[in-house]
This record gives structure tokens, C-alpha cells and sequence, in this order.
């Protein structure tokens, strides 16, 4: 009974632990942060490149099919009360607030955020990480720092991306589909939508930027140096993230509304 | 170098399209204000019961946006609603007895004043008053009238 009570007691501890060992490493990345972007910019857009540019076409293609999908579901829908009109300002309210940020954030980590695991998982695996110490160059700010700020300034975009080709999948449904009156589309949603939605969003896509940038990087960081340790990890990012972002985005919805 | 440079192209492509994503979004489908006047004219109408209209509800003429409600507050003397709204000065030619009146665009859209125009020779100007005005119609009294009326009738047919 004791035992079970002590290992109960230790996995607790063990949990707040990694939780705060985990908070201080997002420090560490942010406090590195102005340095790395003044002197290296060079990596820093390289990583933009790996996980933003290279992330476009599941992005857009995801986007348009969602964006295509809530205007099939919104008109069906909206049909009954003889409001088809409002196909269009269904499709934006749900693509730019909720759905544009989180699956943009868990299509990153899917994307984006094992690749990036896994790399820095493996350079720990084969000793890169370490040799680096040994030639005086602190491995979290050349390579772990520039991925973080990658992730970061990419996100917004990438969800800026997916909302607005969403946008385009519900006109291509709702009106050349559904016939919806191409006018009535856009002027309902010009009516309704205002700032406070578009800036809803980037706020989400920002924090959603930040947390599965750093939890990617920490979990390559912390994997274990073999094959299956870095194979965990890469799954546990994605997990994390996914939950994680969720997590966030009720918080966010909730402050903001 | 050709590594970089295709890097570059990317980085770039993808930050423009991000870019003009972003002010598709923030400017293309937010309505804003689709109201922008260099110089306005403050006019005041009073209500019985102005419904759900509220701050930066649109005014117009023959349907043609021409101002924008600044105020709405309540006369604690005369118990009346008390609406401010600018109109563009562009428009200096609005009869004094006009008549406001606070319409629904839609069955389920947002409420605005719209104008009807009066034949007087004077003006609206900055503080005039509207003296003409029609409430805004509420579903529940039109309803609840409605019933009453339908009651009433029932009876005298029995």
C-alpha cells in the first residue's frame, strides 16, 4: 500500500518536474530569441522555409475542403429557414475564428512539428548536439532557437492562408454549387464579420505558433538518443500539441467573448 | 547557392501569399465602416422604443447609406429613447420634416434609422431634430397584439 502511494507521490513529482523544466526551456528559447533574429536571420528563414513554405500544400489543400465542406453543411442547413444567404457568413465566422487557427496548428504539428522532433532528435541521437558543446557553440542557440522562431512566425501566416483559401472553397460551393447569389455572399459577410473576428483569430494563431513550436523542439530536445526514444517522441508532439492547442483555444474563446 | 536561392524564392512566395492572405482577411470581408464622410452634421431623433438599434447602426435615404448612429441614450424627463446620428455634409439638402423611423434589414437582420424624405424648403442641419420618427416594430408586442386580436375575434364568433 505504501509503495503504491510512494510511486503515486514520485510520478507527481516526476509530472511537475517535466512541466517546469519545460517552462523554463521556453524561457531559455524567448531569452535567445532577439539575439538569434538580429545576428542569424539567415537560419531563421531557413527555418521558415522548412515549416512554412513546405507546409503550403497540405494547408491550402485541407483548407479548401474545409471551407467547401462547413458551406455543403451551412447551406443544407441554413435552406430550412430560407436563409441561404448567410452560407457565406457561416463558413467565415467558423473558418476564421475556430477552425482556420487550430487545424492550421494541429496540421502543423502533424507537418511541421514531427519534422522538426525528429531532427533535432536525431542530431541528439548521433552525437551532433553534443559535438557542438565540445566546439564551444551552444546547440539551443543555433539550431533549437532558429526552429522555434520558424514555427512562430510562420503560423500566423499559415493560418491567415488557410482561413482565407477556405473562404475561397465556400464561394466555389455555396455559390457556383448552390447558386447562392455571388452579391448576397460577400455583402452578408461584409456585414457581419468586423476586425474583432479576423483579430480573434490572429491572437489564437499567434499563441498556437508559440506552443507548438516550443513543445516540438522540447520534445526532440528530451528524446531519448535512440531509434524508438526519438520515434516517441515525435508522436508525444503531436499529442501534446493537439491538446494543448485545444486547451488553448477554449481559454482564448472564453476571455475573448 | 542554388539551395539558397530556392529557399529564398520559397521563403518569400510563402510570406507574400501569407501576407496577402492577412489583409484579404482583416480588410475584404470585415465590413468596417462603409460609411467615410471628410465632414458630418450631428442630427437628434427621439423614439417611443428603438428596439435593438445601437451605436454605428447605419442611416439612410432611399436606401443609400448616408450616416451613421454616434449615440443612443435615454431622457430620463421626457422617457424617450434619444438617438444621435451624423449624416455626410454632402448631403445638405435633407428636408426638415423628414420623417426617421427604425426598420430590420431582413427578417433576422441588424436594425438601422432609415430616412423619408419631407417636401419642406428648410433644411436638416448640425442639431436639428427630427420630429417625425416611427419606433421600431418588437416581434413580441407585434405578436402578443396579434394573439390579443385573434382572441378577441374568436369570441365574437362563437
Amino acid at each position: 500500500m505504501t509503495r503504491v502511494l510512494r510511486d503515486i507521490r514520485n510520478n507527481l513529482v516526476e509530472f511537475v518536474r517535466t512541466f517546469g523544466a519545460f517552462q523554463l526551456f521556453f524561457l531559455r528559447l524567448l531569452r535567445h530569441s532577439p539575439a538569434i533574429l538580429g545576428t542569424r536571420f539567415g537560419l531563421v528563414i531557413k527555418q521558415v522555409y522548412n515549416t512554412g513554405a513546405l507546409s503550403l500544400v497540405i494547408i491550402m489543400v485541407c483548407g479548401l475542403f474545409v471551407g467547401g465542406v462547413l458551406a455543403l453543411q451551412a447551406y443544407s442547413n441554413m435552406a430550412v429557414f430560407n436563409a441561404e444567404d448567410w452560407t457565406g457568413v457561416a463558413a467565415h465566422q467558423v473558418l476564421v475564428k475556430e477552425l482556420g487557427p487550430v487545424m492550421t496548428a494541429i496540421l502543423f504539428a502533424a507537418r511541421a512539428g514531427t519534422a522538426l522532433t525528429s531532427e533535432i532528435g536525431l542530431m541528439k541521437a548521433t552525437d551532433q548536439l553534443s559535438a557542438m558543446e565540445m566546439m564551444a557553440v551552444n546547440p539551443v542557440r543555433r539550431e533549437l532557437v532558429p526552429r522555434f522562431l520558424g514555427g512562430v512566425i510562420a503560423m500566423p501566416f499559415l493560418a491567415a492562408i488557410f482561413s482565407a483559401v477556405g473562404l475561397f472553397g465556400a464561394h466555389v460551393v455555396g455559390v457556383e454549387l448552390f447558386q447562392v447569389d455571388v452579391g448576397s455572399f460577400w455583402q452578408q459577410i461584409q456585414l457581419i464579420a468586423e476586425s474583432e473576428d479576423v483579430n480573434e483569430g490572429i491572437i489564437k494563431s499567434v499563441v498556437f505558433g508559440f506552443a507548438a513550436s516550443v513543445i516540438a523542439v522540447w520534445e526532440g530536445y528530451n528524446a531519448m538518443p535512440t531509434a524508438e526514444g526519438v520515434g516517441r517522441a515525435t508522436t508525444r508532439t503531436v499529442v501534446i500539441t493537439a491538446i494543448s492547442i485545444l486547451v488553448f483555444d477554449f481559454m482564448i474563446t472564453a476571455a475573448l467573448i | 547557392m542554388r539551395q539558397t536561392r530556392s529557399v529564398e524564392i520559397g521563403t518569400g512566395l510563402f510570406v507574400l501569399l501569407g501576407m496577402s492572405s492577412l489583409f484579404f482577411l482583416t480588410t475584404q470581408t470585415t465590413g468596417g465602416d462603409d460609411f467615410k464622410a471628410e465632414s458630418v452634421y450631428t442630427v437628434e431623433a427621439r423614439f417611443e422604443n428603438i428596439g435593438s438599434l445601437r451605436t454605428r447602426a447605419p442611416v439612410t435615404i432611399s436606401g443609400v447609406t448616408i450616416g451613421r448612429v454616434t449615440e443612443v441614450s435615454f431622457d430620463p424627463v421626457s422617457l424617450e429613447a434619444v438617438v444621435h446620428f451624423v449624416v455626410d455634409s454632402k448631403y445638405d439638402q435633407i428636408p426638415d420634416d423628414t420623417d426617421a423611423s427604425i426598420l430590420t434589414s431582413g427578417i433576422l437582420g441588424s436594425q438601422y434609422i432609415g430616412l423619408q424624405a419631407g417636401g419642406s424648403d428648410m433644411y436638416l442641419e448640425d442639431g436639428s431634430e427630427i420630429l417625425f420618427t416611427q419606433s421600431a416594430i418588437v416581434l413580441e408586442n407585434l405578436i402578443g397584439k396579434f394573439l390579443v386580436n385573434a382572441g378577441s375575434g374568436d369570441k365574437e364568433s362563437d
